[in-house]
């Protein structure tokens, strides 16, 4: 019948409009050209990180010295030169970017987890919950970030784990102030309350109602504390708080080259562009989300 | 109908909120009841407590005290389960329709989420037929189904609230503003939609609004409210033709009228609604009301009497 | 009409906002002329392009995205689209001022109400701060809030306090017009009764023009001389109290009258304009109320229907209208 085919066109149509939110939320993002570049950098990085070793072997390539070859500069074999022990950089760079995000990544995660937890209670229940867990909260972020993951990886010893632990903490309060404060102005929306007039019990509205809605601030906090995560490991393995050496971390490159940078700047120029380059990128990102992910500034 | 049963029937309800500054008196005391099939009118201005009774009816926020009989139960006495499956009966459309749809679910999965909280459909293909069928009944388009809140304008999305209220089969509808946030030409659009919904399904309203006019138009009974306290109740028509409270004069020759004819001077109440914060044991309106007495602060003056279905909370006004 | 008794002409305005998703033709070829002590009614629905007609007035359109493309606006004689950005600064204020809807948003929070109001003095009429303060404090008065609550902050005011507060920042410097847009919509009604009615003593006691911005067709009633109904961005009517509300010629407004729930009416069943607003990114050709009109032709699909009169103060624009003649 005609109308069947009418109907199917019209499935058709309903099937497309479907996806249309997360359409439209990447058509925001790709007019936005530095959130773009950012995202490309990001996307390089990535790849790069997951088949490092296809890019360059560890044992043979990345930690191996051959002090006959020291301090080179940039060539047709040693794309980024050598460092100080005759390690080629550029695969030095590249497992580096592989600690760098799993560090960043890793560390976030924790801090999304506790810290989103901890600020859904605060936020949901309010009262004297909020108040404790709420000025537990203020004590961390009263101790700058650097110094509290000092203290942790200092008590624990230092390891990549710890070294997660210790960043991942850190951030844990502005997770949780970000949660809170999105929960807290969803749930006096009247979409909570009609939940609640057609039946909804607690667990359900939490879940299906305020969540969905609280995602887009911490997904773009999350994208902007996975730079700060990676800045901060670079920081504390500067100081040698960190990852230890001869593991390729970009922070570790930075210090251990210094000493050289008159006879040879490109051992502390590239690791240092990179990490600028990383993290803003991903700040570009965050921000590029940011942007697209609000559909209050939509027109 | 069963003039003797009234579908709901509210007795001596409180509502106070504890503020730094003292109790707030909300709703103070009041009580009605509403026939089946009628619609019961509340009018008064912001901070009269007229959502607050709304809300309390239907215990999305719990009352300090008094009694709610929905077809002759207490409502208030009911264990969280009872009251969630009592829900079904009784649903409420909210004021704004840009607030009160969650903004990441599809048109198909609000209008849904009731049945499927209350397991009222046997398969996925029942419930979306049932929520074409209400779809229909509202007046929205097939082709919305998988379209969100933001894509829709607010006569469409209050026409979504309407539905995700009708979808359970309610009898009792509490509708708090439903169009004070849209235009004249959509407001007429849902007024209408009100009333057939109303003949075809026999659904019991109460409507709160702070627009005299737009009850004037829907109710059968209309209770005037003024700092948390009925002042004047009456049929719709014995009240807009014989005011007896001066609030209720005020209010009815404060309303601008688009028309030339009888154009009548206004005159404007003095003053503004006194604090519901610890209000004093008088009559609540005596403040700016042209008519006051010493009588007026001599305590709360009861709801009376005045014949017909006509009360109204004033010494001054006998028989 | 007697030209310099004119204090504001609008002819042809056009307003774009050029947005990423298309533009946006909030105003089309609108015209309106306000004479001077007269009350202009501007009726229309959300999206009519009422509030840009008025923030065009002040030349204060968000830019970008928003471009004056077409038209002219005279006001008291100065042409406003040609006036620089320090002439323009001046005549704020002074010449024409704005009430905006939300009182509460109008008003800076941290400042006392007295001291804003005594800026307006400072800025355009360069006195000293203390003889500020004190007329601040008689334009309080004025409005009937006692000048000692002038160092009193916005938040320890009423709704529709606060609206009193601003309409005497308005009226601080004597404008000769004033643009009311929607100054009651956020107030109850027995504030709103006060409100109107202290706005129109004070414009026949400063004798100003008025341009009231309003969705609601009683407000015109009880404060307009003259009413304008604009629809998609044009006057689709005007005329004089009388002309709109005993008779009237667009089916526009006879369907925004048919809408109202009328007081003295119960029983009428509202009579709603079906369909929706055309979308300003993509107007239909014609008319823009012919896919929602009753009493559309084919005709009213082709071509813009030209504002026509019927009489010397009623004029229309509807192609049914063009035929009678």
């Amino acid at each position: 019948m005609k109308n069947s085919t009418a109907a199917a066109t019209e499935k058709e149509q309903l099937k497309k409009r479907k996806r249309s939110q997360m359409t439209e939320i990447w058509r925001r993002m790709r007019r936005n050209r530095l959130a773009m570049f950012g995202l490309v950098i990001v996307s390089i990085l990535i790849i790069v990180a997951v088949f490092a070793n296809q890019i360059a072997d560890y044992n043979t390539v990345a930690i191996k010295q051959n002090v006959v070859e020291r301090l080179q500069g940039p060539s047709a074999e040693h794309w980024a030169g050598t460092d100080e022990f005759g390690r080629d950089i550029f695969a030095r760079l590249v497992h580096g970017a592989r600690i760098s995000l799993l560090v960043g990544v890793v560390a976030v995660c924790i801090a999304l987890v506790t810290g989103g937890i901890l600020g859904a209670i605060a936020g949901y229940f309010g009262g004297t919950v909020d108040n404790v867990i709420m000025r537990i909260m203020d004590i961390f972020l009263s101790i700058p970030i650097l110094l509290l993951a000092i203290m942790i990886v200092a008590a624990l010893g230092s390891s990549m784990l710890n070294l997660m632990i210790a960043i991942g903490l850190a951030s844990m309060p502005t997770f949780a102030r970000i949660v809170r404060a999105s929960v807290l102005s969803v749930k006096d929306q009247e979409f909570v309350e009609a939940a609640r007039a057609i039946g909804a019990k607690n667990d359900h509205i939490i879940l299906r109602h305020i969540m969905p809605n609280c995602l887009s601030p911490i997904i773009v906090q999350a994208t902007l504390r996975v730079a700060t995560a990676i800045l901060s490991t670079a920081s504390l393995s500067f100081i040698s708080l960190g990852i230890q050496a001869p593991a390729p971390e970009w922070g570790a490159m930075l210090a251990s080259g210094r000493a050289y940078i008159r006879d040879a700047p490109h051992i502390v120029i590239i690791p240092g562009l990179l990490i600028m380059i990383t993290i803003l990128s991903l700040n570009l990102l965050g921000d590029g989300l940011r942007d697209a992910l609000d559909p209050k500034l939509k027109r | 109908m069963a003039e003797e049963h009234p579908i709901l029937e509210v007795r001596n309800l409180k509502k106070y909120f504890k503020t730094p500054k003292g109790m707030l008196h909300a709703v103070d005391d009041v009580s009605f009841c509403i026939q089946r099939g009628k619609t019961l009118g509340i009018v008064g201005e912001s901070g009269c407590g007229k959502s607050t009774t709304g809300r309390s009816i239907l215990r999305l926020i719990e009352p300090t005290s008094g009694e709610v009989l929905f077809e002759g139960r207490d409502i208030l006495r009911l264990s969280k389960d009872e009251m969630r499956r009592m829900r079904q009966k009784m649903q409420i459309i909210f004021q704004d329709p840009y607030s009160s749809l969650n903004p990441r679910m599809t048109i198909s999965d609000i209008i849904a989420e009731p049945l499927r909280l209350h397991r009222l459909c046997s398969s996925s293909a029942d419930c979306e037929k049932r929520v074409q069928r209400i779809m229909e009944t509202v007046g929205l388009a097939e082709r919305l189904v998988n379209s969100y809140p933001h894509e829709l304008d607010g006569g469409r999305r209050q026409r979504v609230g309407i539905a995700r209220a009708l979808v359970l089969q309610p009898s009792f509808i509490v509708c708090d503003e439903p169009v004070s946030a849209l235009d004249v030409s959509i407001q007429a659009q849902i007024l209408n939609l009100m009333q057939d919904l109303q003949e075809q399904l026999h659904l019991t309203y109460i409507f709160i609004t702070h627009n005299l006019s737009v009850v004037n138009h829907l109710a059968d009974e209309i209770a005037v409210m003024y700092l948390g306290q009925v002042v004047e109740k009456a049929p719709a028509i014995e009240l807009f033709e014989h005011p007896q409270h001066p609030y209720t004069k005020a209010l009815l020759s404060a309303i601008p009228v688009p028309s030339l004819k009888k154009r009548t001077e206004m005159q404007p109440l003095t003053g503004e609604i006194s604090s519901p914060i610890n209000p004093p044991q008088t009559c609540r309106f005596a403040p700016r009301c042209p008519y006051a007495c010493d009588r007026c602060t001599e305590g709360v003056p009861a709801l009376r009497h005045l014949g017909g279905e006509h009360y109204v909370a004033c010494c001054l006004c006998q028989q | 009409m007697n030209n310099h008794n004119i204090l504001l002409d609008i002819q042809n305005l056009s307003v774009e906002f050029r947005t990423d998703d298309g533009v946006v033709k909030a105003v089309n070829g609108m015209s309106l002329q306000i004479e001077r002590g007269k009350t202009l009614g501007l009726v229309g629905e959300t999206g009519a392009g009422k509030t840009t007609t008025a923030l065009s007035i002040l030349r204060l359109i968000p830019d970008p995205p928003g471009v004056i493309t077409d038209g002219s606006i005279t006001l008291d004689g100065e042409d406003i689209l040609a006036a620089g950005k320090h002439q323009l600064e001046k005549m704020r204020g002074s010449l024409v001022s704005m009430i905006f809807q939300d009182p509460m948003t109008s008003l800076d929070p941290v400042l006392p109400v007295g001291e804003q109001i005594a800026e307006v003095y400072i800025l355009h009429e360069r006195i000293s701060r203390q003889e500020a303060e004190k007329r601040a404090g008689e334009m309080l008065e004025l409005v009937g809030i006692p000048a000692l609550r002038g160092r009193d902050y916005p938040h320890q005011f009423s709704g529709g306090m606060k609206q009193r507060v601003v309409i005497a920042m308005a009226l601080a410097c004597n404008p000769k017009l004033l643009i009311a847009d929607e100054p009651t919509t956020a107030l109850d009604v027995t504030i709103q009764a006060q409100v109107l009615k202290l706005m129109k003593e004070l414009k026949s006691k400063y004798d100003m023009s008025m341009l009231m911005i309003t969705h609601d067709l009683g407000i015109v009633a009880e404060v307009c001389d003259e009413v304008s109904v604009m629809y998609a961005g044009r006057v689709v009517e005007h005329g004089t109290l009388e002309d709109i509300y005993e008779h009237t010629a667009h089916p526009y407004t006879e369907g925004l009258f048919h809408s109202i729930p009328n007081i003295d009416a119960r029983a009428r069943r509202l009579i709603p304009i079906p369909g929706l607003m055309p979308d300003p990114t993509d107007l239909p050709p014609g008319c823009p109320f012919a896919p929602r009109c009753s009493y559309a032709v084919e005709e009213c699909g082709k071509a813009l229907p030209a504002s026509i009169s019927l009489s010397d103060t009623h004029s229309v624009a509807c192609i049914l209208r063009q035929k009678e003649e």
